[in-house]
């Protein structure tokens, strides 16, 4: 019998995978509504209790019921599921793929056991209208959690209300923003300063919260730069918010001096840490100066991210910005745990109740099935993984990987492209979509657009080193192929569902449509006009 | 217009056989006939018809529809028969002879037949001569091949100006923008001397590459980014002073928010919103000043980064000086930033002293509200 592992090899080294991503050309399910067609279809009331009751809808006010039937698609059970496991199978999620090519989102495991505790009815049964004392095990978890986070990054105070990293980051400003306010600077400080290549949600929630906002440019080493950071402080610079280290994955190294600079013009400091997956245990944001952090719990804290489930962030404080805190706070009485809505200063909510209580128990199990020294694991391995394949990535032809040239990196890395590209005429997304022939995938990068042809890599810490190898295998392969064969890298994806997207209607708000009620009324739009 | 529109596979193509000869053999630039037979005397190879060659092989999937203009001989017919396309010669050449009168000519017959896209080989020599002779309804694209490529209508490299072209006549690309022909006076650069001139700006299809594929939309933000400066410049003017407006499509965005019409290679000057001076110069300007308070606004050259000294030399030290270095408004797109790939902001005013004085940091207006601390180097920091 001929040896099944055998074939998996060349030379001694394993041939890539081989993938073809399955094709079903399905509907969107409105199309595939079938009037009349039921998924569950209750028993008519009993006689005796209509009698007794009589017509129950009429028992509710007018103005709450409906006049026309709800537009939904009428669908047996086995069609919807058949549906939506077809379009699973249209796709490349983390469970399927390699994962480490969407770089700054921190495409890590979301252990299944967390997601089982998730889904258990005492979770998902929970309503959070219900009275406090009938809630104590998910305030008890999210205290501990607080607990927690204050320890991992030294501040004294943390929000769990925020729904995305992004919130987070919102809410920051906004307490930026009261804290000057409580001391009369209201209009004086309008100014957040930030890098270009912190988080964008930086400059943008700063923006939506009513400051002005300065980017700095990198020094001439790559730098975040301290002297145009100088420039930039006056008596009207609110605040710094800043990623560290940046989505290029170089570290800061004067980031104290930074915190400094800010605080003697008057202004707080912001730490994004949406990414803090290389350095927990290793930074504190209070060690550094900071006065606010922030965590995405769907990065760093393995929760699933906003597009397969919903997202978290947690909001840290010092001390003297607690106040400021979104209400309500979850708080310990001794014997009992409370949501603690007295807090005149707040900012408000920002969010309705008080946080997404599914993910904050998923991280709350994960940062408890590794403890102490396992966060620092996570971290170490993380760091390690990257400069692995930092080293591994600077081996292929026509790769480079700009800024802070020779040093290592930390979690991520931001490379270019550049000089394959002008060598072949190959682009990036072009090598990202050929990838994905090989089964995985990588997006560019998302703003600022400074470094050319880019593709950021993240390989976290749940990726084996037998991942990375094959990974980068496949890149090394695609970048052969682009100065051998370049038409069959342009043409493809050659074994993906859909090969290409005219991405040029995009443009054009009158060629697209996001919901299906949205499709309606453009197309009933088009007919008209 | 309609997704589905034919879209147009005319292409012109002119080749300026001695575009970069001066190149590599240490020349400066390849201007007029005496510096070309210097240059070949010197043993440099004529780059254009490999280059140009490059850039038609890119175009072979549409070879069938394609309809190719070109001129004779090493104007552009060798490099169409080198990639076996059909094409068509028009006009006539002095072969071995050709000159900036050829380039222009070759460009008007072009325009006239109506070309969709008109792609040239050359330098800023090549730029000019043809902004010279076409007017600005047709696209253009550069292929780099001079040795002055101040103007920023050349695509990075032959390989991704055949992509573009290719993108454009298959209507995958529907995005122009104006980008700038200069040109730098060769002579006075032999002696040393750097003085650039902005002529004009030509419409190039431009592919908003880095966006694509990205969680960003992207739709023109690079307008959208001029709108909301001007806004923002608008918004913060001040009654009393001068304002003293630099050439550029960024600039122009603000006087059009004003209502006004803006000089887009020269100078011009508002006062309480209204323009007091359209295309001024420098002692004009002084006159002006006179007893004024006044602030610059101006725009770096794109892909250059020159804020002062490269297109706008009216603006000469002494009205800087005057002015005040406080008293100086940056402004320029992320996009614009971006493109600069770190690179510092030059000046270059032809005082040693004002361009020191200059140097350091400033903040840019990006968008309302929007700033950025920059560097400016001068020539010869470093």
């Amino acid at each position: 019998m001929q040896s099944i592992t055998e074939k998996r090899y060349t030379d001694g080294r394993p041939n890539l995978r081989r993938f073809h991503q399955a094709k079903w050309d399905e509907p969107i399910i409105f199309e595939l509504s079938n009037p009349g067609e039921r998924g569950i279809l209750p028993p008519p009331i009993e006689d005796g209790i209509r009698d007794a009751v009589g017509d129950v809808a009429s028992a509710l006010p007018d103005m709450l019921r409906r006049k026309t039937p709800l537009d939904l698609p009428e669908m047996a059970q086995p069609q919807v599921v058949r549906h939506y496991m077809r379009l699973s199978q249209e796709n490349l999620g983390l469970d399927l793929n390699i994962d480490i090519g969407q770089g700054t989102c921190t495409m890590k495991y979301s252990p299944k056991i967390n997601e089982q505790l998730a889904r258990t009815p005492q979770i998902t049964e929970l309503h959070p209208l219900q009275p406090e004392e009938t809630v104590q095990g998910i305030l008890e978890i999210m205290y501990k959690f607080e607990q927690i986070l204050k320890e991992i990054s030294g501040l004294d105070r943390f929000s769990l209300q925020l729904g995305a990293g992004s919130a987070a980051i919102y809410a920051a400003a906004s307490i930026i923003r009261a804290y000057h306010a409580a001391r009369g600077d209201t209009g004086q400080r309008d100014e957040i300063i930030t890098t270009i290549f912190s988080h964008p949600s930086d400059a943008a929630c700063a923006k939506t919260a009513g400051f002005n906002v300065i980017t700095l440019y990198p020094d001439d080493d790559g730098y975040p730069d301290l002297n145009a950071l100088k420039e930039a402080v006056s008596e009207r610079t609110a605040g710094l918010m800043t990623a560290n280290p940046e989505d290029t994955g170089i570290f800061n190294p004067r980031i104290a001096e930074f915190v400094d600079v800010v605080h003697k013009a008057g202004g707080l400091c912001f730490y994004d840490q949406a990414n803090a997956n290389g350095v927990l245990g290793i930074t504190r944001a209070r060690k550094a100066g900071f006065d606010l952090c922030h965590f995405n719990l769907h990065k760093t804290f393995s929760t699933p991210h906003g597009c397969g489930g919903p997202g978290a962030g947690a909001l840290g404080v010092i001390e003297a910005l607690s106040p400021f805190l979104p209400t309500p706070v979850v708080a310990y009485a001794g014997n009992r745990y409370y949501l603690d809505h007295n807090r005149p200063q707040s900012i408000g909510k920002v969010r309705a109740f008080y946080g997404v209580a599914g993910n904050v128990l998923r991280a709350y199990a994960w940062v408890m099935s590794l403890g102490a020294e396992g966060l620092m694991e996570v971290s170490k391995t993380a760091v390690l993984n990257n400069n692995y394949l930092l080293k591994k990535m600077l081996e292929i032809p026509g790769v480079s990987a700009p800024y802070a040239k020779g040093k290592w990196r930390i979690e991520q890395v931001r490379y270019s492209w550049e000089k394959l590209c002008k060598e072949t005429g190959v682009h990036s997304e072009e090598i990202g979509l050929r990838a994905a022939d090989f089964g995985v995938h990588y997006w560019t990068s998302h703003h600022p657009f400074i470094v050319p042809e880019p593709c950021t890599l993240e390989p976290t810490e749940s990726f084996s080193k037998a991942d990375l190898d094959e990974y980068v295998e496949i890149l090394k392969h695609v970048a052969h192929e682009a100065y051998t064969d370049s038409d069959r890298v342009k043409t493809a994806p050659h074994n993906s569902t859909v090969h290409r997207t005219d991405q040029a209607p995009f443009d054009d708000p009158s060629q697209w449509a996001i919901t299906w009620r949205a499709y309606l009324k453009k197309t009933e739009r088009g007919k008209k006009g | 217009m309609s997704i589905c529109a034919d879209h147009g596979r005319r292409l012109g193509l002119i080749v300026n056989p001695v575009a970069g000869l001066g190149g590599r053999v240490g020349l400066k630039g390849s201007d007029g006939a005496a510096i070309q037979q210097q240059a070949l005397r010197l043993g440099a190879v004529p780059q254009s018809l490999h280059r140009a060659a490059q850039v038609l092989e890119r175009l072979k999937p549409i070879k069938d529809e394609l309809m190719l203009y070109t001129y004779p001989a090493e104007m552009g017919e060798e490099a169409a028969k080198r990639c076996g396309l059909d094409h068509t010669v028009i006009g006539s050449i002095v072969a071995g002879q050709t000159t900036a009168a050829d380039t222009a000519r070759a460009a008007r017959e072009m325009q006239r037949l109506g070309v969709d896209l008109l792609l040239f080989a050359g330098g800023d020599g090549t730029a000019r001569d043809i902004i010279d002779a076409i007017d600005d309804t047709l696209l253009v694209l550069g292929i780099p091949t001079g040795v002055k490529m101040q103007s920023a209508v050349f695509a990075v490299s032959p390989i991704s100006a055949g992509d573009l072209t290719l993108a454009s006549l298959q209507g995958r690309i529907r995005r122009e923008r104006e980008a700038e022909v200069m040109d730098i006076d060769e002579d006075a650069l032999r002696q040393g001397i750097v003085t650039a001139k902005l002529y004009g700006y030509l419409r190039v299809p431009h592919e908003d590459r880095l966006v694509q594929g990205a969680k960003t939309p992207s739709s023109g933000r690079d307008k959208a980014a001029m709108e909301t400066i001007a806004l923002q410049i608008i918004d913060h003017m001040e009654d009393e002073p001068l304002y003293i407006v630099g050439p550029g499509t960024t600039t122009r965005a603000i006087l059009s928010k004003l209502g006004l019409d803006k000089t887009l290679i020269g100078v011009d000057v508002v006062w309480k919103d209204k323009l007091l001076a359209s295309d001024v110069n420098e002692a004009q300007l002084l006159n002006l000043l006179e007893g004024r308070t006044s602030r610059i606004i101006v725009t770096p050259i794109g892909g250059q980064g020159y804020l002062f000294g490269r297109g706008n030399q009216q603006i000469s030290p002494k009205i800087i000086k005057q002015v005040g270095k406080a008293n100086i408004i940056v402004v320029a797109t992320p996009e614009k930033m971006d493109a600069l790939r770190g690179r510092p902001f030059l000046v270059d005013t032809g005082d040693p002293e004002t361009d020191r004085w200059l140097s350091g940091y400033t903040r840019v207006v990006c968008g309302y509200g929007e700033y950025s601390i920059y560097k400016i180097s001068y020539a010869g920091e470093n």
